[in-house]
């Protein structure tokens, strides 16, 4: 399938428009343009600090652009938490959009189960019932139903982050960011991290991955965005750039994660 | 040798119990006070409205950077010079107690609040919740474990700075003992008594500060 297919038949769900960020006199990105059709998965690569993760973050506001646009469902946002002015507001639209950070960031003080519930209850005003039994499906999807009662620091790094996809997909997002979300974690529990969004993918989340698994980027993304010095350099399928690289700095880049 | 001799304080025992009184009224008055201007003095300090901040600042440097004893004096005899109206001692020792200590609960409740990773704030932002909420369901609760060890410190100093009120009349248990000491000529009796009773409140007050802390270090 091609791209023109895709977007075609998916409108875009989430996109920016011509994204700056500067933090001072560092213009970390430069003008950026993307769109995530309704189901697509993108992946970003690139260099550490190309921008792919100050991308993803500007995609939820949790870094305010300082030029461009970010429209969710058609609708451009504003710079307030709530709607105005016939802008979207930033809750509005991190209610609908979930993220993953590379540290995780579990709410230590509280239990697996009350990080999953504390979106739906305290954001949405879901009754605690409800928020939890649904919580639990979730916590049986990525595999710690059995870990409902236990506090994050008892938890390995790769259980950690299963519950923050966990607590992410609690808020039934309609596009989930993922920010690097293996790369603090030990080389063997990687895997079950990647095999959890592997099925989201499959099951048609729309999902931005910023990641080094180059591998992984190319088995579970439609499309792949390469990043360097703040612009998009290349956007292809995962055919047409990490396994045919035409480029000469995105081979060069691939080439140093000999997979 | 000097013969001890308690016996003749016994007469003057309501002294001392009204004195350790007025103490405990003014070291758990000042730190309820305490703690409402520091908490408005952090939130100023944190508000990120520059002239705020800087007036949050200078009130906090001021009181830390000057004795108790001075403000005491100052509060008492030159500040009411300046704004023409007569203050009461007790008035000008409770108002400078609080300020004195909410200058240093601030600094602790602001340490407190800036020691939470700013990955907590950026999950609670990222589930939609509004700086309000993320505060006051994510940062606070783990703020206030962290800042309790140095909150309970600061009140136990408190409580011994408490004493320094006596130079503005205030009859508090330093100012009894001295009341007592003129009665009876007995230096020995009556300051040990004052020590004594400040050593009986504070050393179990001390235990359970450090208890909390251990506790505190052992859930960390």
């Amino acid at each position: 399938m091609s791209i023109a297919e895709t977007s075609a038949r998916s409108p875009a769900v989430l996109e920016a428009h011509a994204i700056r960020k500067s933090f001072g006199a560092l213009e970390v990105l430069k003008g950026v343009d993307l769109a995530l059709g309704r189901g697509e998965v993108v992946g970003l690569i690139g260099p550490s600090g190309s921008g792919k993760s100050t991308l993803i973050r500007c995609l939820n506001m949790l870094e305010m652009p300082t030029g461009g646009e970010v429209v969710f469902r058609g609708k451009r946002i504003g710079r307030k938490f709530r709607d105005a002015d016939g802008a979207t507001g930033i809750g509005t639209l991190r209610r609908h959009v979930g993220m993953v950070f590379q540290h995780f960031n579990l709410f230590p003080h509280k239990t697996v189960i009350q990080n999953v519930i504390e979106g739906p209850v305290i954001v949405c005003g879901t009754p605690k019932g409800e928020a939890e039994a649904h919580a639990m499906e979730l916590l049986s999807q990525v595999g710690l139903a059995e870990k409902r009662d236990a506090f994050p620091s008892h938890l390995s790094g790769g259980q950690k982050q299963r519950v923050a996809i966990a607590r992410a997909l609690a808020m039934k997002p309609e596009v989930l960011l993922l920010d690097e979300v293996t790369s603090a974690l030990d080389p063997e529990l990687v895997g079950e991290v990647l095999s959890v969004i592997r099925r989201l993918a499959d099951e048609g989340m729309t999902m931005a991955i910023v990641t080094h698994e180059m591998a992984f980027a190319a088995d579970v993304a439609d499309r792949i965005l390469f990043l360097d010095g703040g612009r998009i350099v290349v956007e292809g399928t995962p055919d047409q750039t990490i396994r045919n690289p035409a480029n000469e700095r995105l081979a060069a880049f691939v080439s140093r994660f000999n997979h | 040798m000097y013969r001890w001799d308690f016996n003749v304080l016994w007469q003057y025992w309501d002294l001392f119990m009204y004195g350790l009184w007025l103490t405990v009224v003014y070291t758990f008055g000042s730190i309820l006070f305490g703690v409402l201007i520091g908490a408005v003095t952090c939130a100023a300090r944190l508000s990120g409205w520059k002239v705020l901040s800087l007036l949050a600042r200078a009130y906090q440097e001021i009181f830390r950077c000057s004795p108790l004893l001075v403000q005491l004096l100052w509060f008492y005899y030159a500040f009411p010079l300046l704004v023409g109206v007569t203050i009461d001692n007790r008035v000008a020792a409770m108002l400078t107690l609080s300020l004195y200590v909410g200058a240093f609960y601030a600094e602790i409740f602001r340490g407190g609040i800036l020691s939470i990773d700013k990955g907590q704030r950026e999950a609670a932002a990222a589930i939609g919740m509004n700086p309000w909420q993320s505060m006051r369901r994510i940062v606070m609760p783990q703020a206030f474990k962290r800042m309790l060890p140095a909150f309970i410190n600061q009140s136990v100093i408190q409580f011994k700075n408490t004493s320094l009120v006596s130079v503005i009349s205030v009859a508090d248990l330093a100012y009894m003992a001295a009341v007592v000491n003129g009665q009876t000529y007995r230096p020995l009796e009556s300051y040990t008594v004052m020590a004594a009773l400040y050593i009986a409140v504070l050393f179990p007050l001390t235990q359970v500060a450090d208890w909390i802390e251990r506790r505190m270090r052992a859930s960390d």
